[in-house]
């Protein structure tokens, strides 16, 4: 069989070449624990407050403000969790774009929520955001930029209403930390490392000085009083670098990407007969594309591509476990069923893209003819 | 009104049977799909658009669309 090609880098990207070299590193020098003060456990402090520094520069934090979670979907629940927990004499209402992750949605799921609508484009509308925001509003989620369609949010506005209202603000940033600038004005910010090419296991929480939080489990005095238990430590030190590696490298791969992705929005149009791309042309992350074909089901489609070397994801129904299709699409009024997730990472080739957009057509072709709907 | 009856199949089966019936129906008339399927909430308004038909309602389980051409 010839080489796999991995375009789905948003569910989670491959080891960045820098982070391997520092896993390794890591697995010898920093297996102690970092609470000890013997020889070995102080080395450990060193490689762990070092870990913590980095990755404060690149998020805009102060190195007391950053924790490392377990991953992060659980960063995600200590933030949302944690925020409720600390206002309850404020309120527990929660105000969050339709579109946020699941992990942040189930978390929100014990509170009076006022979800905010997105347009077409998947982008939220901020005037009903600002609007939705209460007296008893305890918290405020908006995603930094969509992981199933790639569409970017006004972050910066939304924490200016915010900010008027004294909402605290959570970002979630998985899918767009160390590729994209870390928007301004939160007052929690969530990733995960496994997103920005650091290894899997690896939540960030970050909480700004001054942003009322407590925790919602049992807390030790570890990573501040908001993770409990010992950080899995090689893995931290890995994504640290991870993240310093590909925020260095952003800007580069940005502009190396996005017309990639541009080429597949274009031609998947030209050579696919009725399907849909969708997510904002421009207003967009540079590594991750989404489309919608007509009459065919996403399993499929997704098998019919594996078989023939292409690992995407997809967000219709037919793939998950539920029946339900994907809620981002759902919230943007877009075709659910036959969907594709394109998303490229820093090993991603153009050759490799060209490929796929070879094989993309008579894929489709073929799965409509099985189906019977080739020309309706 | 036509009605088909898509209730209990999966997404895309209730668009596909959509596509194949509205050809059958004159210009400006209703045609009702069954469907129990959570997708085709969203499905059948986006394939309306996509086609340039008309999306008209949901009423219960039933989709509405009009045959614009």
């Amino acid at each position: 069989m010839a080489a796999r090609v991995f375009l789905d880098a948003a569910a989670g990207a491959p080891l960045h070449p820098a982070a391997r070299e520092a896993l390794l590193a890591a697995l010898d020098d920093g297996w102690a624990d970092p609470a000890r003060l013997y020889s070995s456990g102080r080395r450990a402090r060193l490689l762990l407050d070092g870990a913590r520094e980095a990755v404060a520069q690149v998020v805009g934090a102060r190195p007391d403000e950053v924790s490392f979670a377990p991953n992060g979907t659980a960063a995600a629940h200590l933030a949302v969790l944690g925020t409720l927990a600390s206002r309850r004499r404020t309120g527990q209402h929660v105000v969050h774009s339709a579109v946020e992750h699941s992990c942040v949605l189930q978390a929100v799921e014990g509170a009076e929520t006022t979800s905010v609508g997105v347009n077409q484009l998947g982008r939220v509308d901020l005037t009903a955001f600002a609007t939705a925001l209460r007296p008893d509003t305890a918290l405020a989620c908006l995603l930094s930029a969509s992981h199933e369609v790639g569409t970017t949010q006004p972050v910066a506005e939304a924490a200016q209403a915010c900010e008027r209202y004294a909402v605290p603000l959570l970002v979630d940033a998985a899918q767009s930390l160390g590729r994209a600038p870390v928007p301004r004005g939160w007052s929690l910010l969530t990733g995960s490392a496994h997103k920005w090419g650091g290894p899997p296991g690896v939540g960030l929480l970050v909480v700004r000085t001054g942003t009322r939080w407590r925790s919602p489990l049992p807390a030790d005095e570890r990573e501040g009083g908001r993770v409990a238990g010992a950080v899995a430590l090689p893995n931290v030190l890995a994504a640290a670098v991870a993240l310093q590696a590909a925020h260095a490298e952003s800007a580069a791969e940005d502009a190396r990407l996005r017309p990639l992705v541009e080429l597949i929005r274009r031609r998947v149009v030209e050579t696919v007969p009725d399907v849909e791309v969708v997510g904002d042309p421009a207003g967009r992350l540079a590594h991750l594309v989404t489309f919608s074909c007509l009459y065919v089901d996403g399993e499929s489609l997704l098998t019919a591509l594996d078989r023939r070397g292409f690992e995407v994801s997809s967000g219709s129904s037919c793939t998950s476990s539920t029946l339900m299709p994907s809620h981002v699409l759902v919230a943007m009024g877009v075709l659910t069923h036959g969907n594709v997730r394109v998303s490229l990472h820093r090993g991603t080739t153009e050759a490799e893209v060209l490929a796929f957009l070879a094989a993309l057509p008579e894929v489709v072709a073929e799965l409509r003819r099985e189906a019977g709907v080739t020309g309706l | 009104m036509r009605v088909i009856d898509c209730l209990g199949r999966p997404c895309p089966v209730p668009v596909i049977e959509l596509a194949k019936a509205l050809p059958e129906v004159a210009v400006g008339d209703l045609l009702e799909v069954l469907s129990d399927d959570p997708a085709a909430a969203v499905d059948i308004p986006a394939w309306c658009r996509m086609r340039s038909q008309e999306w008209v309602g949901q009423v219960g389980r039933g989709h509405r669309v009009r045959r614009l051409s």
